[in-house]
């Protein structure tokens, strides 16, 4: 679209005041309880300045920077499906008067979302969702008016955090598309600007309302230049290469058994993934029974309810469902919505109490795999 | 409804601290609510007003420590159409049942003047060890939230919504940032029964199991995390020794970390 601009960090302030006066609720990163999680934000004030995360398997580390870098850390235990697709909500209410009942459809409301600081792999995450909300034949109108209303500004990583792998699985650290603004932080001894690139009309009417000015070839090129260091940072790698038939051929791979040992079917994978949609409807009555509700939460394939039919589980083992859930977001995903469901974000590793690693899983099954069809 | 097919509650105490009845009493004007729909028949720590049974419903608080108890609940029991157990005492044997990894002669002997009055059982016994219960509801003490749905669903005859999945679903359905993962403290709610909203980690502490066993625990792996923490035998073993202390994972559990026993 237009050419890239610089703002500083007065522009980055002075544009959650324009969209504020737009009506959106700016959303973004700030520090709470020893991490970096997305909640409301007045002002830059509300970033987390200065701040920066360690993350390794089962562990996350809120550290100090030696710089005032607003956007210096990758992504901590949020995503943004907890605004799209919220974790517990009320689909309809119903009265009873005594012979007959009525159903109270919920009042559709339309809040207007601005994210700020959306990372590349979490836009393709976003992308995914899409395809299960409103792509298809079913559409979820809740997620469909949030999604439809939201103002993006994505933000390119200027550096990879340690379970990051988003190289592996094509989704980034560049922001390529579906972003209104796109911000690389530039800091040194001298400056601390933004290069904005734009990427739709509102995100341009935004940009006509802060001090703003083009940028030059160097400065684009400086922009660049971080997010390819960023690629080069990778804390995981992940070879995807003929990954659906590998896994599909290894169904029955022993590894399966040795994860199940440590997996504790806590399904805190599942809640942190940005991409995993799932979710269990609760029908409740009050005392009267003359009032009825039914709410949607979201669920995880590591519930035993999850998968009960008539007479049981289907999937009764730890085994049977962390295979589920790894073979699903690598493999039946491609068959289901034609793309992977795992965007390489690290937050199923850096979040699972055992320090279960998704990418350490594929590699084992990989090479004991290689050396089984391997003539000796 | 008439007040003649009111079905009758009642509530009872075995040992306990009383705590889940008072969730009960707690309820303030849902208690209202269902005093409408139920004839409260037997409820002591309510009200002195005795009605005889049978009872549609009883509630069930305490865990089995005398030889009496271990009578009266089989009359309870045979005066109930439906009863429930409420609470980690009567659905596990509580915290009281610590003794259980103890000779429980030597404290009496130490704690009682005249030790030939106590008329006591070795072990602190969950209800259903002891006879049949329809359903168990499970905390120490009870949501009370959790309470009126259990007797909701009574009163409509359907299953009542009491997700028996890890607490960290709802730590993380709440937002709440890991405490475990964040900032290295030690968490039981991998390994636990959901129920209290994951409320300890919202307010920057470990879940204590007060809900007991979620229903796949893996509690050999959540040892083996809370070990590479740091964590040491000692630690690990009043970790798991809380108030499910006798539920049976956490019981295993407790007793490969207990010196005692290795
Ligand atoms: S996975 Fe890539 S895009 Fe996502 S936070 Fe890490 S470096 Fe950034
Ligand atoms: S599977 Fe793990 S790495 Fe992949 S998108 Fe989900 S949380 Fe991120
Ligand atoms: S893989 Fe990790 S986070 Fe997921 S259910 Fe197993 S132990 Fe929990
Ligand atoms: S704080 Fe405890 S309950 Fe919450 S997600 Fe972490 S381990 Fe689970």
């Amino acid at each position: 679209m237009n050419a890239p601009v610089i703002i500083d960090r007065d522009g980055l302030n002075r544009l959650i005041s324009v969209l504020v006066g737009m009506g959106f609720q700016v959303v973004g990163p700030t520090v709470r309880d020893e991490a970096i999680v997305y909640e409301p934000l007045d002002s830059i004030k509300d970033l987390p300045e200065g701040f920066t995360d360690e993350q390794d398997g089962g562990i996350y580390r809120l550290k100090k920077r030696t710089d005032k870098a607003l956007f210096g850390y990758s992504v901590g235990p949020h995503s943004w499906k907890k605004f799209l697709h919220p974790p517990e909500r009320r689909l309809w209410g119903a009265e009873a008067d005594g012979s007959d009942f009525e159903i109270k459809p919920e009042k559709l409301e339309s809040p207007k979302f601005a994210f700020l600081g959306v990372r590349a792999c979490e836009m393709h995450a976003i992308a995914i969702q899409d395809k299960v909300f409103i792509n298809g034949k079913y559409v979820d109108p809740v997620y469909q008016v949030r999604r439809e209303n939201a103002f993006f500004i994505a933000v390119n990583c200027g550096q990879a955090g340690g379970t990051c792998f988003c190289v592996s699985m094509n989704t980034g650290p560049n922001i390529e598309e579906g972003f209104d603004l796109a911000l690389t932080e530039i800091l040194d001894e001298d400056h601390h600007h933004f290069v904005v690139e734009v990427g739709s009309q509102q995100g341009a009417n935004c940009l006509a309302q802060l001090t703003h000015r083009q940028a030059r070839s160097e400065e684009v090129e400086a922009a660049k230049n971080i997010v390819a260091q960023t690629a080069q940072q990778m804390g995981r790698t992940l070879n995807t290469t003929d990954i659906k038939e590998l896994l599909y051929e290894n169904l029955e791979h022993p590894r399966w058994d040795e994860i199940a040992e440590r997996c504790l079917s806590c399904a805190n994978c599942t809640m942190v993934c940005p991409t995993c949609f799932c979710s269990t409807v609760e029908d409740v009555t009050d005392i009267t029974g003359m009032h009825a509700e039914r709410w949607q939460k979201w669920d995880s394939c590591f519930t035993m309810d999850f998968t009960y039919l008539h007479g049981g589980e289907v999937r009764a083992s730890t085994k049977s469902r962390y295979r589920q859930w790894l073979t699903h977001k690598l493999a039946s995903w491609q068959d289901q919505f034609g793309s992977s469901g795992c965007v390489g974000c690290g937050r199923c590793i850096t979040w699972c109490p055992p320090a279960i690693d998704f990418t350490e899983e594929v590699l084992q099954i990989r090479d004991s795999a290689t050396q089984l069809s391997e003539p000796t | 409804m008439s007040q003649i097919s009111k079905p009758k509650l009642a509530v009872w105490k075995f040992a306990s601290c009383d705590g889940c009845q008072l969730s009960l009493l707690d309820c303030e004007d849902d208690l209202l609510a269902v005093s409408q729909e139920i004839e409260i028949a037997h409820f002591p720590e309510a009200s002195r007003a005795v009605m005889k049974g049978p009872y549609d419903l009883s509630l069930v608080e305490g865990s089995i420590t005398t030889p009496h108890d271990a009578e009266r609940i089989h009359k309870i029991r045979r005066s109930s159409k439906y009863l429930i157990t409420i609470g980690a005492c009567a659905t596990a044997g509580g915290i009281q049942a610590l003794r259980n990894f103890k000779d429980v002669n030597e404290f009496i002997s130490i704690v009682y003047a005249t030790p030939s009055f106590i008329d006591t059982l070795q072990k602190s016994t969950p209800i259903s060890d002891h006879i049949k219960v329809d359903f168990e509801l499970r905390g120490c003490p009870i949501d009370k939230g959790q309470l009126i749905e259990v007797i909701c669903a009574f009163l409509k005859g359907r299953k009542p919504n009491t997700p028996a999945h890890s607490t960290c679903i709802e730590c993380k359905r709440r937002g709440t940032v890991c405490v475990m993962v964040a900032q290295g403290k030690m968490c039981m709610g991998p390994v636990t029964h959901a129920g209290c909203g994951a409320l300890c980690p919202s307010y920057n502490r470990g879940c204590y199991g007060c809900f007991g066993p979620q229903e796949t625990t893996n509690t050999g792996s959540l040892s083996a995390q809370l070990k590479k923490m740091g964590a040491n035998d000692d630690e690990i073993v009043r970790t798991f020794r809380g108030f499910n202390a006798y539920a049976e994972p956490f019981r295993r559990e407790s007793e490969l970390h207990d010196k005692k026993n290795n």
